[in-house]
């Protein structure tokens, strides 16, 4: 990975809530937990010790249970939320040494942000929601009504421009708040929970429409969830907090072939292994052809299952999205692949 | 044992020689000062003649026209406008017109005047907690202690007229304003906040284009509570040289006049009532957004 397609570089972030500050950090670097710091010294550990590197025009997903931190991990990144220590680059500069000025600017022109609660502004109409960024940047009226027009229609909600936000179910509230932070044309896009407050036939449908848009727009994009289908879903990396700390930081499949210990292990116990574990993930690498049917190293096992069921015995080949062949597969790598890694297996007897 | 019978208190010379210090104190003080202030509140003076002299001498079926027209569109209730017509004939038929647009003039004054100095007082009291804390027990004392007792030092230093009259009605007037502009700030939602915030809101983006949309039905509810009590101070003012519907009853009371008395009681009363209706509904009105449902 070259530093040029970084993005945002977040290094040694500690947040710790709570007065006498200073004293808290040293017992925290010095290794105490969330539990014992509370007990000790009366503060709550936020975050600690966070490094993450959030790479351009890709979606970030950072997962956890409620109450470790991811929310407080997004807020940092615009600054909602100063940090006790660390430093979170943008582009090389600092946002944490940003004057107030100069942060206002940074969140006018570089971020904007999508909220788990939507909250839209209740006296605006949906024009004026999704125009808001703009507005207040003191751009004219035309030229603001013009992009926020543009970006309602985007998410297809024509035709509701001078509704107020009360009138509409939350799905569409919630496309009014996408529309809202994409009419700003910032390049990064923190999206905390976005979807987590809607039912899950139009979360789906909102996660598709996220998809889409993204294949277009390629913003940067920081997506905080507690679900890990919608993790797997759209997430190009996927980060684990627990408890303040990172835990994994890794590629999507990598989480689930080889999560780094109990707690992520926990996370994917439910997930349906055959639905999300690529070819990729299982093949063994080779470069010549086998006597089976040729699939793409995306495929995921299912897939791959219903095609070696007409041959069992004939191994695939896979190759990546180029054609080329990198590898093949055998009915038993496909078993392997979908029953639950050694560390899992507790559960299987009981 | 004396003492467990006896409440133990300063002896009379000495409590007549504080009460003595603190009135020569304060009769030094106006008679200082007391020239240098009511200079200062000449203009303010100018205007309420002027304002009352514009009620009482413009023809009555233009006042009339005025206040409809405001009733209707504060209102946009065809019920309201008739009720105010028929509650402005029956004064005038009465013989209250003049003491009514006496009375009238000096509590819209007021009630500008209020709304003028308790919003902004709100707004920073909204902003700061310590400002809260400063201005809350202001507020208390100027609710609780009895309107007689705060018009003696305005007396003292401006004597009786108009300037004090006005300024004994805002003293009593002037909490529930400041009280709900500050609430209304205050209640409204921190998510909505933090996503003006996030889009690079500065303090009075935010300040003008969320918290006062927001909060302004709380803050109006604050607007119509002062008008209600500017009126009822309308009685005590009249103690103090102010002309009006307070004025007669006054005299009724003093006189047992009892038809007198409940006249001009009443006619308080109707125009506590079209005030009242009239901004409660455009408060209704200004929420709209919150009262239509879903589709």
């Amino acid at each position: 990975m070259n530093s040029k397609s970084i993005l945002i570089k977040v290094s040694q972030l500690y947040k710790i809530f709570g007065d006498g500050d200073k004293n808290a950090l040293d017992l925290v670097k010095n290794g105490m937990g969330k539990d014992e710091l509370l007990e000790k010294s009366n503060c709550v550990l936020g975050l600690n010790n966070i490094n993450l590197n959030i790479n351009r025009g890709k979606i970030q997903v950072v997962m956890g249970l409620s109450g470790s931190g991811k929310s407080t991990l997004i807020r940092h990144l615009n600054r909602l939320i100063e940090p006790t220590s660390g430093e979170i680059l943008f582009n090389d500069t600092n946002i944490l040494n940003l004057t107030s000025k100069e942060l206002i600017q940074f969140r006018q022109n570089n971020m904007s942000m999508v909220f788990q609660k939507f909250a839209l502004f209740p006296h605006k109409t949906v024009l004026q929601n999704v125009g808001y960024g703009l507005a207040i940047q003191n751009i004219s009226k035309d030229e603001w009504s013009e992009k926020a027009q543009k970006w309602i229609k985007r998410v297809g909600l024509d035709g509701y421009e001078t509704y107020y936000p009360g009138q509409l179910s939350g799905g569409m509230q919630q496309r009014v708040g996408l529309a809202r932070a994409l009419a700003t044309d910032a390049e990064i896009l923190l999206m905390d929970e976005a979807f987590s407050a809607l039912d899950p036939l139009i979360r789906s449908e909102m996660q598709n429409i996220l998809l889409d848009l993204q294949s277009e727009l390629h913003k940067t994009i920081i997506f905080i969830t507690h679900d890990l289908d919608e993790a797997l879903k759209i997430g190009d990396r996927i980060a684990i907090l627990r408890d303040g700390s990172m835990v994994q930081d890794s590629d999507p499949q990598e989480i689930i072939m080889n999560p780094a210990d109990e707690y992520v292990s926990d996370f994917i116990k439910d997930i349906n292994r055959a639905r999300v574990i690529q070819a990729k993930s299982i093949m063994t690498p080779t470069n010549t052809k086998s006597s089976g049917a040729t699939v793409k190293e995306d495929m995921v096992l299912e897939d791959i299952l219903q095609i070696m069921s007409d041959a069992p015995s004939k191994p695939v080949t896979i190759e990546n999205s180029k054609g080329k062949i990198t590898g093949k597969i055998e009915m038993v790598n496909l078993i392997e692949g979908m029953k639950r890694p050694k560390s899992l297996g507790t559960s299987i007897t009981g | 044992m004396d003492w467990f019978f006896n409440f133990p208190d300063m002896s009379r010379s000495d409590l007549r020689e504080f009460k003595k210090t603190v009135d020569f104190a304060f009769t030094d003080f106006s008679r200082t000062y007391g020239q240098g202030i009511e200079e200062f509140f000449e203009p303010l003076l100018m205007f309420l003649v002027w304002f009352e002299k514009l009620f009482i001498n413009t023809p009555w079926p233009i006042i009339i026209f005025s206040i409809l027209l405001l009733a209707w569109i504060g209102s946009r209730s065809i019920l309201i406008v008739v009720g105010t017509f028929l509650s402005f004939m029956l004064i005038g038929y009465f013989g209250m017109w003049e003491d009514t647009m006496s009375t009238l003039a000096i509590i819209l004054v007021a009630t500008f005047l209020c709304i003028a100095i308790g919003i902004p007082l709100g707004i920073a009291m909204a902003r700061s907690n310590k400002v809260q804390a400063a201005i809350v027990p202001v507020l208390d004392v100027m609710q609780t202690i009895p309107s007689f007792v705060y018009l003696i030092p305005v007396v003292m230093l401006l004597g009786i007229g108009k300037v004090p009259g006005l300024i004994a009605v805002c003293i009593y007037a002037i909490p529930p304003i400041v009280r709900l502009t500050n609430l209304g700030i205050r209640l409204v939602d921190k998510d909505v906040l933090e996503a003006a915030d996030s889009f690079g809101a500065n303090y009075w983006q935010k300040l003008l284009g969320v918290q006062m949309p927001l909060a302004l039905p709380t803050i109006f509810a604050g607007v119509n509570q002062t008008i209600m009590m500017a009126l009822a101070m309308v009685v005590i003012a009249s103690m103090i040289g102010v002309k009006g519907l307070g004025l007669p009853v006054l005299r009724a009371i003093s006189n047992q006049y009892l038809a007198l008395g409940l006249m001009n009681g009443l006619a308080i009363v109707i125009l506590a009532i079209i005030f009242d209706r009239v901004t409660q509904k455009f408060g209704l009105r200004m929420q709209k957004y919150r009262n239509e449902g879903k589709d």
